[in-house]
């Protein structure tokens, strides 16, 4: 028994080594040398410096962003999940209520308008990045008149930030929201340069 | 349902079984000794690991009984360690985010959770564990509780195996062990990781990072060693997730075609071992058809579930989202669901992790319609839709065993099974181990549902709320760990009862099935005749398939009466009756 004891302990404490210790620290020194953006992660830097992560949802209230999905955990990423509300929850019901209503206070020509699925549902890690190619394109006209661009413009910056399922089949299209906001605010920057200049 | 998502599915399950075929071959060759291609390589490797633990203790040959104290005693030196590291963390390195002790209920019930594989999670990773904890206590036992299961079901495998030098032999648990974990487990890890980190998945020591968001404002983000526990969490279908909302955030899973990873490595495995079976035993003809039985219910559950969370429900309707897909959104129920998946993505996921017992999640299952949840939770009673690593095999083996003694007394013909007789005590062993499933799940179910402390955790009320403890018992019990995430499971009642589930769930069936091997290997074999009742055709791969169904409908019906179905009904009617439902 005492040997059996011995035997059992060394190989708990060999893999332990291995498997604990070994196997992910060099798995981080390979992936840090070879993919050190992802590895990182997908930090974007403004001007040196970090305004978010390309896969992290950040909050964009009010005129002239496109929006996220709404988050379960008000978009903390120290805290990620989902609302876990039931299917038949009443307080699902109500808060997709609640949201729709926001949505057609500043909205009003929305009413009686079935939305996109992602649009006021809530994501399962409360930091989806992305939202639907229509949800994007519902949003467009109200980004364009508040940032006075042209709608075929923004029509055309959504169309630049669409990605496809992988190969076409798995998966489903998507927008990054980050991306797209970052691509709006450089459109509308040269705009306003183009308007200043005589 | 649509082309797209029917192409999804087909093709998932064709590219998974092509893999499973040359995989469960090679793993074939691993375990009876025969010549692998990476011996040159992996040969000195094992030498030094055994050289370390004992050069004359891996050549013994061990009956049941070795075997199984051998399994006990590595898995319960490693519990302790887990507990250990969990319980003083504060102390130890790698700790940026300066997280405190684990409290020791927590502590065992994650112990508990991981030495076997379960990978319930009773705590966010990201707001309670150090970077040393999500290497040293999740990441290791990632890779030793897969192996352990994969020894378990080769053991018995052996012993149902051609008779030759065998006697009461099941094969050395520790050389199996190593050879497991080399083989089978690390390669792969060390060539997929990078792939994963190419699709996004953050790898570094870096706890956290501040970002000032372009509306103003700060976000910290965490991140650590992720992309590396992804790879083992899913070929070794554990389910453990480094963030709390698990393979649904954009870290561990960040775009469809690390989902796509995701989902063939829980898949690979359980599937080769049906493969690795037949080769075993020398009858690939019952492989075949026992691969053909879970095939076929993988099957109709994927379409099940993706077939409800497509159609949505009166409720979202009656929201004003649309429904159907098209125009550039996908429809259906995206409640707890991500973008990038859409509900293809997100059902197949979800659908494979509780077939293949993994129970890592990319979409909220608690958010799952009625009928798409449901698919889940059976796949967890059933427990054998291929299952996780070598248990799932057993236990559908077991049902085979049932089967064969069923049919035996139907058409008056002694039991037989691989030529090996079935009498009273490997159907005595057989019934304990089929009855602790359903007596684990439903006595604490009943318990926590009449209970103050057991009640106070749900996240949902009314039917959701039986469905949300039903689905914490069952998850516990089949090891599987993906949860109806509503119900807080950190309260002293839900850490020690899931906590004890687990361990009986696993240990006690393995310990059965292990004693049965023991018994079936000391038999010798008996000539078949014409009156053998033969096993591998696809009859009797029929009445194996109804045996589980009757036997897994029968114990658990009333349960799923009270939960998802009255769910589902009382969804529907309200909506209908109150003339809302559009």
């Amino acid at each position: 028994m005492s040997r059996t004891f011995g035997t059992a302990l060394r190989l708990t404490l060999l893999s332990w080594a291995m498997f604990g210790l070994g196997y992910p620290l060099l798995e981080v020194g390979i992936n840090q040398l070879a993919f050190p953006g992802a590895a990182n992660g997908s930090l974007v830097r403004v001007k040196g410096q970090v305004v978010g992560s390309r896969l992290i949802e950040q909050r964009f209230t009010g005129a002239g962003w496109f929006h996220g999905r709404p988050s379960a955990v008000h978009m903390n990423p120290r805290s990620s999940g989902a609302s876990n509300l039931g299917p038949s929850s009443a307080k699902l019901a109500r808060h997709l209520a609640a949201r729709r209503a926001r949505l057609l206070a500043r909205h009003p020509h929305l009413a009686g308008r079935r939305l996109p699925a992602d649009m006021i549902t809530s994501s399962g890690s409360g930091l989806d990045p992305d939202i639907t190619p229509a949800n994007a394109y519902l949003q467009a006209p109200w980004v364009a008149r508040d940032r006075g661009l042209p709608l075929a413009v923004v029509h055309r910056l959504v169309a630049r930030h669409v990605r496809g399922p992988w190969l076409g089949l798995f998966g489903q299209a998507r927008v990054d929201v980050l991306s797209l906001n970052l691509g709006l605010r450089r459109i509308a920057a040269r705009a306003r340069h183009a308007r200043m200049a005589p | 349902m649509s082309p797209a998502a029917f192409w999804q599915i087909v093709l998932e399950l064709l590219v998974a079984g092509a893999i499973s075929v040359p995989f469960g071959h090679y793993l074939a060759r691993v375990f009876q000794d025969q010549k692998t291609l990476l011996d040159p390589v992996l040969d000195p490797v094992d030498g030094l690991i055994y050289r370390l633990i004992g050069r004359d203790v891996v050549k013994q040959a061990m009956d049941w009984k070795g075997y199984a104290a051998g399994m006990l005693l590595t898995n319960l030196l490693m519990g302790l360690l887990i507990y250990g590291i969990l319980s003083w963390q504060g102390h130890l390195p790698w700790n940026p985010l300066h997280f405190p002790d684990v409290n020791p209920l927590l502590a065992f019930n994650t112990a508990a959770s991981f030495i076997t594989n379960t990978n319930w999670q009773n705590y966010g990773g990201e707001s309670t564990l150090s970077l040393f904890s999500q290497m040293a206590a999740i990441t290791f036992p990632m890779f030793t509780s897969a192996a352990t299961g994969v020894v378990v079901a080769i053991a018995f495998f052996r012993a149902l195996g051609p008779a030759r030098d065998k006697g009461r032999n099941l094969g050395n648990f520790y050389r199996d062990f190593v050879r497991v974990l080399t083989r089978v487990f690390l390669l792969p890890c060390l060539f997929i990781t990078p792939i994963l980190v190419w699709t996004g998945s953050p790898e570094t020591l870096t706890g956290m990072v501040t970002a000032h968001l372009i509306q103003g404002g700060t976000q910290h983000i965490p991140m650590g060693p992720v992309a590396d526990l992804e790879v083992i969490k899913h070929l070794g279908t554990n389910g453990g997730g480094f963030f709390n909302a698990n393979s649904a955030h954009p870290f561990e899973n960040p775009t469809p075609l690390s989902n796509l990873i995701e989902t063939l490595l829980m898949m690979v495995t359980p599937m080769a071992l049906v493969i690795t079976f037949g080769r075993m035993v020398g009858n690939r003809k019952l492989a075949r058809v026992m691969y053909g039985v879970m095939a076929s219910m993988l099957v109709v559950a994927m379409f099940v579930a993706v077939g409800a969370e497509q159609r949505g429900t009166p409720l979202l309707a009656h929201a004003g989202l649309m429904q159907h897909a098209g125009g550039g959104q996908m429809g259906g129920n995206m409640v707890g669901k991500e973008v990038r998946f859409g509900i293809t993505q997100s059902a197949i996921f979800d659908t494979v992790s509780t077939a293949f017992t993994t129970g890592s999640v990319n979409s909220a299952l608690d958010s799952y319609t009625p009928l798409g949840g449901m698919v889940s939770l059976v796949q967890m009673m059933l427990n054998c839709v291929f299952g996780g690593k070598g248990v799932g095999t057993l236990n559908f083996l077991m049902y085979g065993l049932f089967a064969v003694f069923i049919a035996g007394l139907m058409v008056g013909r002694t039991p037989e099974f691989l030529g090996k007789k079935i009498e009273k005590r490997e159907i005595v062993l057989a019934s304990l181990a089929l009855l602790v499933h359903p007596l684990i799940i439903l006595i604490p179910t009943a318990w926590s549902l009449v209970s103050p402390y057991g009640v106070s955790s749900l996240g949902n009320s009314g039917s959701h709320g039986l469905s949300e403890v039903l689905y914490a018992f069952t998850s516990a019990a089949a090891n599987n760990g993906s949860a109806f995430a509503g119900l807080n499971g950190n309260t002293p009642w839900y850490n020690v009862s899931l906590g004890l589930v687990i361990l009986f769930g696993r240990y006690a069936s393995i310990i059965f099935m292990l004693a049965i091997a023991g018994s079936l290997a000391a038999k010798p074999p008996v000539q078949e005749t014409i009156g053998t009742l033969k096993t591998d055709t696809a009859l009797f791969g029929g009445f194996w398939f109804a045996t589980i169904i009757v036997v897994g409908a029968l114990t658990f019906l009333p349960g799923l009466v009270l939960g998802p179905i009255a769910e589902y009904f009382a969804l529907y009617a309200h909506h209908t009756l109150s003339g809302v439902g559009r």
